[in-house]
Formats: structure tokens, sequence, C-alpha cells
């Protein structure tokens, strides 16, 4: 017998990463293989190149495969006390069909994650979040008995879709009325080919520019594609990985998990996680609500001021300040922070960074010590770095109703 | 304006002397008991008309500072009543005798080694003496006076000297086993000396853990451990406490069981502002101190949605089921047991420490022992008011019983339980079961149900390494203050523990006056 008679089964199936319902199509069009993974799931960093799927982002449409994410429906009667308990914003006030940005934190204040919360009903609620979150939503579930959990992560498909041109698209589509679809709002269509096939569409997104994210259940995920891409196809719609997201996103001045805040319940020294005031997210505790997980060490940890303040930095030249740390002075004599994330953006033609800096040095002025190679030579210069207060890139097509045609 | 400064839920033991403390000090305190009688376990019960028993038979370490703070003997405590000889009975009536520093019934080594064993003992029982009726430090505490605790403790230990520290933490946490087997040869003796350390709790002899620590606990009381009963009975103590409590002007009302503590909010966050009795009726107090066990404060009273997550998560964890059942016994006469002139002893059935594992192991899976192991007393041997003329009590805590039995506590479970229980009462008192006039088993699911204890836990809650001191019941809610402003824990499930000790409700009277001081 020779091996070429063997059924040869793979050893390593259960190790192997998942496929996306999407992955059929997004497949065919990654170009270079440029595969990493999310969540266990098959997920490309970029399709064919990075800065032109950035570009596509900016500039016309273009998807992103946000499957990955962890989805739990929450319903019964006790779903909004619960939630309410477990994040810091007050969510009793979040009417129907309406999405809001939340974090939640443990009893000591530190944020375990950040995601939304989207209200489908009455007593049912979808949270979405980039890490696996189910055993603290259980934890939190203790003493609220009228509810149920469903981790939809798996069945419930979901692409972003963003640019400029993405509610023509829509449009063309045949999502009637998708125009008057506010921020934050949600909205319901058929796409047709049966009862079931009931479309989720919410004016959010992770780029800060116009766009939407679908979703869908598994089945009819090519369905989906099929149509969009069909629809897109003179906009050059393209899909867009991992690379794409982060810039965009550090142009609206949004936080990643990993990159700005270390997720609590997974961080191993003492208080290498971040409040959410540390975060800038000041806006999303409601001291108002009575009682929240947290509460009270977050009383006091904004009593106390934070010792670190995420900031917005315009940097001088060109050279991005991956991993830098920041002075306050030239001489880099006092260290009083470090770069989180740092690009060159090419939409608003600025050497931009997220960082965490001494709230006690914010007055102050801040330089950051820069290195880069040129030609495997390595080179290093002291940039000066200018606060910004309103995120980069913030065009008002994204707030637009009806948004503008382009 | 607030109706009380002060309301406390339950009317044991550390309820009455939390109050009285309070009250001492010039605040308005309320009591309230579920139940008619006052002092919970302690609670005098009429389980067969004109016998009475109280769950709680005997003392070992009721604090000699509360009774002498709260002048127990003007109200009819007397706390050098008799001390108990412990009897290991044996089938074939040589009896083994414990009594204070003297042992009979057991070879010369064993006789040679119990004095050594008992002075180490005790020495190891006096370091950790000072800090039962103290506050245990806040981990990661900033207060002076906690860290010098910590300090003193610490102090303490290394003041044994150095063999001695480094044998106390060897032994501390030992399984009583080894303890008992590195010392001594007769089997009875090894039994009845692991006793103390295992009894109300989920441990048995080879159990590692607390069970010799928990003896060190027993031993903090005036006798070194050794039990004793006051001359007017638990009662008398428990009369005592209560005319100590409205003497120092606390109000006390029976029959008002609390529904849950009503929780109100400002900008800093939750606070308890009163309680709703289930007759529907609300009283508004500043501070509510709950001695109820933490379970029943936290998840039945308070509620888990008013809690943090992790912290009530925690309170859900505690191990709470209780192991130990009780048989009272009323009797036409004195019961004689093979061997003994009087019963007047505290007798112990557990002729092995494996006959104690044994029992252990079936109940750890559901089943109530084959081959129980039982404590036994006749307190009417002493106090005769507790049975008419001529009439006897036998009271018996029986060890293993689970909460939830496999199956359920049926009437046929019990009454199974019942005859085996007499069948073993039989073989050391022959004759026993012709003078039985009435009689009844509590399982812990009884206890649960009459004293609204959760699991029917003596100790509210194990007392285990990792539920004691500043552990006790959990952290955050260590120094009798709870994560919700006002609220206190009064009870045994708070540090140090259980037993008829009263240094819970001393400690936490103490931190709230502490408290309001400051405030």
């Amino acid at each position: 017998m020779t091996s070429s008679q063997v059924d040869i089964k793979d050893p390593f199936a259960g190790e192997r990463l998942k496929e996306s319902p999407f992955h059929p199509r997004q497949a065919l069009l990654n170009l270079r293989d440029a595969w990493s993974s999310w969540n266990g799931y098959k997920f490309a960093d970029y399709y064919y190149d990075e800065e032109y799927e950035y570009f596509c982002i900016r500039n016309s449409c273009a998807t992103y495969d946000i499957c990955p994410m962890q989805k739990y429906v929450i319903t019964g009667p006790d779903a909004e006390a619960m939630l309410n308990r477990m994040v810091t914003r007050d969510i009793s006030k979040l009417k129907e069909n309406r999405v809001t940005y939340v974090c939640w934190c443990t009893d000591e204040g530190r944020m375990i994650d950040d995601g939304t919360i989207f209200k489908m009903g009455p007593d049912r609620f979808l949270l979405t979040c980039g890490s696996p979150s189910l055993a603290w939503l259980r934890k939190s579930t203790f003493g609220f008995d009228q509810l149920e959990i469903s981790d939809v992560s798996d069945s419930l498909a979901a692409l972003s879709f963003q640019g400029p041109t993405t509610c023509e698209v829509l449009k063309k589509m045949g999502l009637v009325g998708i125009e008057d679809l506010k921020p934050f709002c949600i909205s319901y269509f058929s796409l047709g080919s049966d009862d079931n096939n009931r479309l989720m569409v919410s004016r959010t997104g992770f780029t800060g520019d116009l766009g939407y994210e679908l979703w869908i259940e598994k089945a009819y995920a090519l369905e989906l594609w099929d149509k969009l891409y069909a629809a897109g196809e003179d906009y050059g719609i393209q899909p867009y990985g991992e690379a794409a997201t982060n810039m965009a996103r550090l142009e609206a001045g949004f936080i990643m998990p990993g990159m700005e805040f270390n997720e609590a319940l997974k961080t191993v020294h003492y208080q290498y996680d971040q409040t959410p005031f540390e975060l800038n997210l000041d806006w999303l505790v409601d001291f108002k609500k009575p009682h929240f997980n947290g509460r009270s060490a977050l009383l006091e940890a904004r009593d106390q001021g934070a010792e670190y303040t995420l900031v917005k930095l315009d940097i001088e030249g060109n050279k991005p300040a991956e991993e830098s740390f920041l002075y306050s002075d030239k001489e880099c004599s006092k260290e009083i922070g470090y770069v989180t994330s740092a690009m060159w953006s090419p939409v608003v033609k600025a050497n931009i960074a997220l960082a965490m800096v001494m709230t006690s040095a914010l007055d102050g002025d801040i330089w950051a010590e820069i290195y880069y190679s040129k030609e495997l030579r390595h080179h290093s210069k002291v940039a000066q770095c200018t606060f910004q207060t309103h995120p980069f890139w913030s065009p008002k097509r994204a707030r637009a109703t009806p948004p503008g045609l382009y | 304006m607030h109706e009380y400064d002060n309301i406390i839920i339950g009317g044991g033991h550390n309820g009455l002397i939390c109050a009285t403390y309070l009250a001492r000090k010039g605040q308005s305190v309320l009591l309230l008991e579920a139940s008619n009688t006052l002092g919970g376990l302690a609670a005098s019960r009429e389980f067969s008309p004109d016998f009475r028993v109280s769950v709680a038979h005997s003392l070992s370490h009721f604090s000699e500072a509360v009774s002498k703070e709260l002048r127990l003997a003007d109200h009819g405590y007397s706390p050098c009543g008799e001390i108990l000889d412990t009897v290991g009975l044996s089938l074939d009536g040589q009896h083994v005798v414990v009594s204070g520093d003297q042992i009979s019934g057991v070879n010369a080594s064993d006789t040679d080694n119990y004095g050594s064993y008992l002075a180490t003992l005790k020495r190891f029982a006096g370091a950790l003496k000072p800090f039962w009726m103290k506050t245990m430090p806040r981990i990661g505490t900033t207060r002076l006076s906690e860290i010098i605790t910590f300090g003193h403790l610490g102090a303490k230990l290394r003041l044994l000297g150095k063999k001695d520290m480094g044998e106390f933490m060897r032994v501390a946490t030992l399984p009583s086993r080894d303890l008992m087997d590195e010392n001594f040869d007769s089997d009875i003796l090894k039994a009845v000396l692991s006793w103390d350390g295992l009894i109300g709790s989920k441990m048995a002899p080879r159990s590692p853990n607390a069970s010799v620590l928990n003896m060190f606990y027993r031993m903090s009381g005036q006798h070194d451990g050794a039990h004793f009963l006051p001359s007017g009975g638990i009662k008398s103590l428990i009369d005592a406490l209560h005319g100590a409590a409205l003497a120092a002007g606390v109000e006390v009302k029976t029959g008002a069981e609390v529904n849950r503590v009503v929780i109100d909010s400002d900008d800093t966050g939750l606070f308890a502002s009163g309680v709703e009795l289930s007759s529907g009726e609300f009283i508004k107090s500043a501070c509510v101190v709950s001695s109820a066990d933490p379970k029943r404060t936290f998840l039945n009273l308070v509620g888990a949605r008013n809690l943090e997550i992790d912290f009530v998560n925690r309170i859900n964890r505690l191990r709470s089921d209780g192991y130990v059942g009780k048989l009272h016994l009323a009797l036409d006469s004195l019961p004689k047991f093979h061997g003994v002139d009087n019963p007047a002893s505290r007798m112990i059935i557990a002729p092995s420490l494996d006959a104690i594992e044994f029992a252990f192991d079936d109940a750890k899976y559901g089943e109530y022992s084959e081959s129980p192991v039982m404590e036994i007393i006749v307190p009417s041997v002493k106090d005769i008011s507790l049975a008419p003329e001529g009439k006897h009590v036998l009271s018996a805590h029986i060890m293993y019983l689970p909460h939830a039995l496999k199956g359920g506590w049926t009437e046929a479970a019990r009454e199974n339980l019942y005859q085996k229980l007499i069948g073993i009462l039989e073989l050391y008192a022959p004759g026993i079961s012709g003078q039985i006039i009435d009689g009844e088993v509590l399982t812990p699911a009884d206890l649960e149900t009459t004293y609204l204890n959760t699991g029917g836990h003596w100790h509210h809650t194990e007392l285990s390494m990792d539920q004691m001191l500043m552990m006790r019941p959990t952290y955050e809610a260590a120094q009798y203050s709870t994560p919700i402003n006002n609220l206190y824990l009064c009870g045994a499930g708070s540090h140090p523990g259980g037993g008829l000790m009263g240094g819970p409700g001393h400690n936490a009277a103490k931190e709230i006056i502490g408290t309001k001081k400051k405030a």
C-alpha cells in the first residue's frame, strides 16, 4: 500500500481557522493571500493593497467583513436592566431601532471592552464587541432571571460598508429610503429571495466616514454580497482588510483594543489596563445613573484625575511616530508619555497619532522621539507635537441625512 | 429624618451584641427578629410539650470581653459554669475521657504526648487570640490602625520563636488526621481531639484547609477550648444578652421578618435607608446592620443587581452548605450509657478518624452517612427546667448530613435516618429506645427553613482558609462595611466566624461607631 492510497484525514481539522460566510467571494478577491485571524476566523489583513483599500474607503466605497465580531442577542424583561447595570452609559434612554456606543468596566472601574448596543425591540438588544465576552455577560446576568442570551456570532453575518458612495450603491441595490436613515439608526429591508432574508442596516461604522453596517442570517450572506457587488460595480466597490481599517479608524480618532487600551480581564500587570477617563471616554460614563458596575471606583478615579490621558497629536514632519516615547522637552530629558497609534494621514495630509500623555504634562510642550529607517539605515529625530481636540477626519457627509451625492 | 440610627436584622447572639454596643453609645437601635424567639441557633426550642433544648447546646469560646463589657452577669449569665468532660465512647465501655489537661483511657505514650500537644496548641492559639476580637485589615489598606494590626499579627507569630513559628505555619492548615497521627495512637482519642476542628464545616479529618486553625479559634475562650454549660444553660446567655440589650435601650421586635433592605441612591451611589418587613411595613434607618448570613443579606435582602458584578459572584460562590444535623429526644428517664455513671459530659460517638471520614464520604456525594458520628449532651442533667421532673432531654449533633440530599429530605428519608440514629444510640445506651417519649431530627435543610441561615450552615458560610480573617466572607465586605453605603454585616459570616462567640457582633459595632465618629 502506498501513501497515495491512504485516505488522508486532516489531523488539525479542529484547529483550522473558520471561514466567514463571505469567504468564497473574499477568497477570490484576496490576490495577496494576506490572511491573518480574528476570533478564530480567517480574516484579511488586506486583499490587494492596503493603501488602495484605504483610498476606496475615503473616495468611493468598500466592504469590511465583520462576521468575526462577537454578537450577542439579549432578550427578556430584564435585558435592559442587566445591560444598564453592566455598561457605564445610561441605555434606558436608548430608543428602539437605535444604536449606541458603550463600554463596560470591572468592579475596579477598569475597561473590559467597548462595543455597540442595538435596541431591536422593547426587550431585545444586540450587543457587539471585538472580543468574546460571553463569560462576563453570564456573570453580569446573575440576579437577572428574566432574560436570555444567545451568542449569534457565528450565525449572524455582518458586512461593514463604508465610504462616500455607499448610500448611492445601497439605493441602486434597491434599499428604498436608505438615504433617510440617520446616523446610529437601524432600518430593515427585504432582499427578496424569500420571506426570511431580512436585511438589517445600521448607519454605523468604524471609519468616521459615511457608512453602513449590513446584518443578515449567514444563509443569505452570499446573496447579499452578490447584490451589493453588482450594485457597486460602477463605484469600484472593493473589500478592505484590517490594515485599511486601522488607518481609517485612527483618522477618525477611534480607539482599538490592543493598541489604545488593554482589555482589563486580560491584563496581567497591575493597572496596565485603563479607566474610561484615561481613554477620554468621560462622556460614556453617566454618573446620573445610580448604579452600574465600577461606579464607585470610577467616581474615585474621576475625582483623583487620570494619571494619563489619551490625546490626538499632530506631529511635525512626515515620519510616523510609531511606538515613540514623548517628552516635555526637545532634549528628551523628561518622559511624559508614549504613542499608541501613528500614521501619515493621506486625507488630512498630516502626521497624526494617538498617544497616552501624563495629564500633568498636557499644558506643556510635547516632543516625540521618532525612529525610522531609510534603506536599512536607522535614523532618529525629535519632532514637536501639537494637541488636536477634534477628530483628524470628520466630514459632514458622515452625519448628513440624506448624505450628499458623490 | 430617620426613624432609627440603626436597624439590626436578626436577633441571634451577634445581632443582640451588636445592637447593645451601639445602643450603649447613645444611638437608637431597633432589632428585628423573624421568629418569635430570640437567640437564633441558640434559641430555646420546645420540640415536644414541656421538653426544651437549643440547637447550639454548649459553649466553648464565648467572648469574655463581651461578657464583661455588656455586664452579662448582671443579667443572669454566669460564665463560670461547669466545664464538660469530653468522653469518646467505646463499645466496650473503655471510654477515652478528656478533662481539661488530663486524659484517661489511653496508653502511656498518648498520655505523655497529650501534655506537650496541648501546650503547643495553646501557644499557637494564644498567638492568634488578640485577632478574633479585632477588625481584620483590608487588603491594600492605608489605614494606620489596620496596618498596625497587620504588624501586630506578624509580630505575634514571630514572637513564637523561630521553631514554633515554623511549626505554626506547618500545622495551621494541616489536615487534622496528620496532626493526630503524628501525636497519638488511640483511635478514639484522635477522633475526639479532631472533633471541634471539624464540626460545623464541610471538612473531614483528611481535608486540608482549616480544621486545625478552627481548633485555635475555638480555643480562644476562657477554658482553652473546653466546652462548658453556664449554670442557667444556653438560655441564660440569650436571656442575659436580651436583658443587656433592653437595659441599653435597644428596641426589640420579634415576629418581624425583614423582606428586603431598602436601597436608595444619591450622587455617591447606592445606600441602605431602611428595611421592608414581610408585613409590608417600611422602617427607615440611617444604618442597616445585618446579622443574617452573607448570601441571604446580599442575594435576598439587597439583590444582586444592586451590587458589583464580580463581588456578587463571589458572594454566590461562598460555600454555605451545612453538614450538621440535630437529634432531639424527649426521654422518660435518664439514659444509661454503658460505662458512664452520669451522662453529664459531652459524649462523642466516633470510634476512629476513619469512621468520621467515611461518614463524610457519604455526605459529600449527597447521601447521609450510613454510620453517622455524633456529639451528645443530656443538658437536663444540669438544667432541670428543660424537662418535666425526672424526665430528660438528649441533644445530639449529627455528622454528616448533606443540605441537599439526593432525592430530597422526604419523610421516608428522615424516618430512616431517625431509626438509624436510635440504632446507634442503642448500641451505646442499651434500652434507650424504650425511654423515648418523643423525638425530632433537624436536617441542615430544616435548620435553614427554621433559622433562615443559608444552607443551614452553623457558621453561615464555611470557616475555611479562603473565607477567614480578611477574606471573611469575601474581600470588600470583610471589615463589616459593604459596597452598599450604610449597610453593615455583623453575623457569623463575618470575621471571626461562627459558634457562640460574639466576635462578629462586637467587632461590627466598633467599626460602625468608628465610622460614625469620622463622619
